[in-house]
């Protein structure tokens, strides 16, 4: 999944959200039909270009296997069926590795939000030695790669116990959930006005007060946001997964996606494996498009100078 | 921690800062104490483990045996030098990194400039973006994996409906001349949505009076995406652009879900799982894990300088 490093500013994203879009560049006047249907044809190829793929997976789990392996081209199955899915959701180990997705993604997010949210305050709004330093640990944290460290980890997972455990795998994602948290939110916090709090503290609360009474209730949408990209990245989460677990106690949807294979080596589960991969999807997807808004600034405002 | 951190040392005064006083020092030690989780997480997770792979490459440990190890100095590092499947590796993985970003790039700027022009429609087209960014990378490479198929895949099905025979059952990952350039395409779908939101951000802040005044002096649509469009995108390309090359040169999923450890297609990420995981050779596994490490710090480094942190 892409990296987000995320630098929100309220006003930028404001002030974006009002000079995108239409009015830009009203020169229609300028293009003739010619480029008016290639324009079209660019969008189509566009919108054939993102999504066939992910259609394509939803026509291949709804087709019968003898379809699916025939030599007939189409794009629609002449009998749709729901086998390939009932197959999925009778899959104790297919649900087991749902469930623990679930569990971990859900862990990591709750873990990442509450620490996150109280480093990432301090890192806005409270001055103390080693501040810059730890912001550019933070910052590096962040393109850390996995691979680096899965040797040593490996070594000190089977030492703890941790090996093929839940919890296990949830704390070693907290290191790239983690970072990332604290990184969005601290920008958040910074682009908040400190009159806010200020007024707060003058009337005699503490910082904590101050955080938790008047720049939580602000942050609720950045938490929001954030904790979605946490759990997406944690649902995706492959390297890791694949590593430290061994057996259903642990092993994630990702990875026992990988290996969904059929009873017989002759007949490769496709279209279960494509039920399977939509099940695994449709989640994901549909959080996104619930807060798309959102995700979109919070995805791409790192990049714009602000 | 909090403790050793309250004698006062002149320091840049901030809102909240009120240096060698008692209320300056408490807030300190309540900064050290929130950031105090973070600083566990990423000094157990990240700086010890590290450590540990940086000293593991000077062993020849391997987890088949772990009470018979030693310390061999550099000799990992020399053997890395003539291992031909790890030239393999860092080449397939600098192939692999300069052609996805580079057709992540330009198919990226392709759909911002087409979002970014005004149509009914193109939040249609925005939303459809997320989609592929969305689905997880081992998803993506099961979803290509089914339409490049040999014998069922859609791509030669229609292939061949349109008469190029020679896609009957061609294996796209199979063949060493396609194999990795498939991997490729998966990676470009996977992530052009990406590359193209940061520069459509990119293109929205562009004030539209810089155009308006190069339009009034005659400037044509080709001349003002030259001299106006890129250079003041300049600042959101390379951060996209450094971003991409830091995920891409460390491709594991993709290339494991569709061709597992295979020579033919293996990255240095992949190599580092085959040896650590699958050959137990830990010594020399951490050996090319650290080498793919040192590569990412560089570029990391790159890229810190390129965009500016603002310390408060």
């Amino acid at each position: 999944m892409a990296v987000n490093h995320i630098k929100v500013s309220q006003q930028e994203l404001e002030r974006l959200r009002q000079t995108g879009g239409a009015g830009t560049r009203n020169k229609k006047g300028m293009l003739d039909l010619l480029g008016k249907i290639g324009f079209v044809l660019l969008v189509l190829l566009i919108l054939f270009y993102t999504l066939f793929p992910f259609y394509w997976a939803i026509v291949s789990s709804i087709t019968p296997y003898a379809e699916l392996v025939s030599n007939r081209w189409f794009l629609w199955p002449q009998s749709a069926t729901w086998d390939n899915y009932s197959k999925v959701f009778a899959d104790d180990r297919f649900m087991r590795a749902l469930l623990n997705s679930f569990v971990i993604s859900t862990g990591v997010v709750i873990l990442s939000l509450v620490f996150g949210t109280l480093t990432a305050y301090a890192m806005a709004r409270l001055h103390f030695r080693g501040r810059t330093f730890f912001f550019y640990t933070i910052l590096s944290m962040t393109m850390f790669p996995g691979i680096a460290i899965i040797g040593s980890l490996f070594q000190m997972m089977r030492r703890f116990h941790a090996y093929d455990t839940l919890w296990g795998l949830m704390i070693v994602y907290l290191s790239f959930a983690l970072p990332f948290t604290v990184w969005v939110l601290a920008n958040f916090f910074r682009a908040m006005p400190a009159e806010l709090e200020q007024a707060a503290l003058v009337d005699g609360a503490t910082q904590m007060m101050a955080l938790r009474q008047v720049l939580l209730p602000l942050a609720v949408p950045g938490m929001v946001t954030t904790g979605l990209l946490a759990f997406i990245e944690a649902w995706s989460e492959f390297l890791y997964a694949r590593t430290f677990t061994i057996s259903t106690n642990a092993k994630t949807v990702q990875v026992a996606i990988s290996e969904f294979t059929g009873n017989s080596q002759y007949e490769q589960p496709y279209g279960v494996k494509m039920a399977a991969a939509v099940v695994v999807t449709i989640p994901l997807i549909v959080g996104v498009m619930l807060v798309q808004k959102r995700i979109i600034a919070g995805m791409t405002a790192g990049a714009v100078k602000g | 921690m909090a403790t050793n951190t309250t004698t006062a040392a002149p320091r840049k005064v901030s809102k909240f800062s009120a240096p060698p006083t008692k209320a300056g020092r408490s807030i300190e030690r309540l900064g050290w104490v929130l950031i105090l989780p973070t600083v566990l997480v990423v000094l157990g997770i990240a700086i010890y483990p590290l450590v540990e792979s940086f000293r593991l490459s000077f062993t020849n440990y391997r987890s088949s045996r772990p009470d018979r190890w030693r310390y061999v100095g550099f000799d990992n590092y020399r053997d890395l030098f003539s291992d031909e499947v790890f030239h393999k590796a860092l080449w397939n993985t600098i192939i692999f990194t300069v052609t996805s970003v580079a057709a992540e790039t330009i198919l990226g700027m392709i759909v911002a400039l087409t979002i970014h022009s005004a149509f009914k429609g193109r939040g249609v087209v925005r939303t459809s973006m997320l989609v592929p960014w969305a689905i997880p990378t081992v998803v993506s490479s099961m979803l290509w994996g089914w339409m490049l198929n040999d014998s069922y895949g859609i791509v030669n099905k229609t292939l061949v409906g349109m008469g190029f025979d020679r896609f009957h059952k061609f294996s796209w990952v199979g063949d060493p001349g396609t194999a990795l350039m498939s991997i490729v395409a998966v990676d470009v779908w996977k992530t052009t949505p990406f590359m193209a939101l940061l520069l459509l951000a990119g293109l929205q802040v562009i004030p539209d009076d810089v155009y308006e005044a190069s339009r009034v002096d005659g400037a044509s649509k080709w001349q003002q995406f030259w001299q106006i469009t890129l250079p003041l995108l300049k600042p959101a390309l390379l951060v996209a652009l450094v971003f991409r090359t830091l995920a891409a040169f460390r491709v594991f999923d993709i290339i494991f879900v569709m061709n597992s450890y295979n020579t033919s297609t293996i990255s240095v990420s992949v190599y580092a799982h085959r040896e650590l995981m699958n050959n137990q050779r830990i010594g020399y596994g951490s050996a090319i894990a650290v080498v793919i490490f040192l590569c990412i710090a560089f570029l990391v480094v790159l890229y810190t300088r390129m965009i500016k942190v603002e310390e408060t």
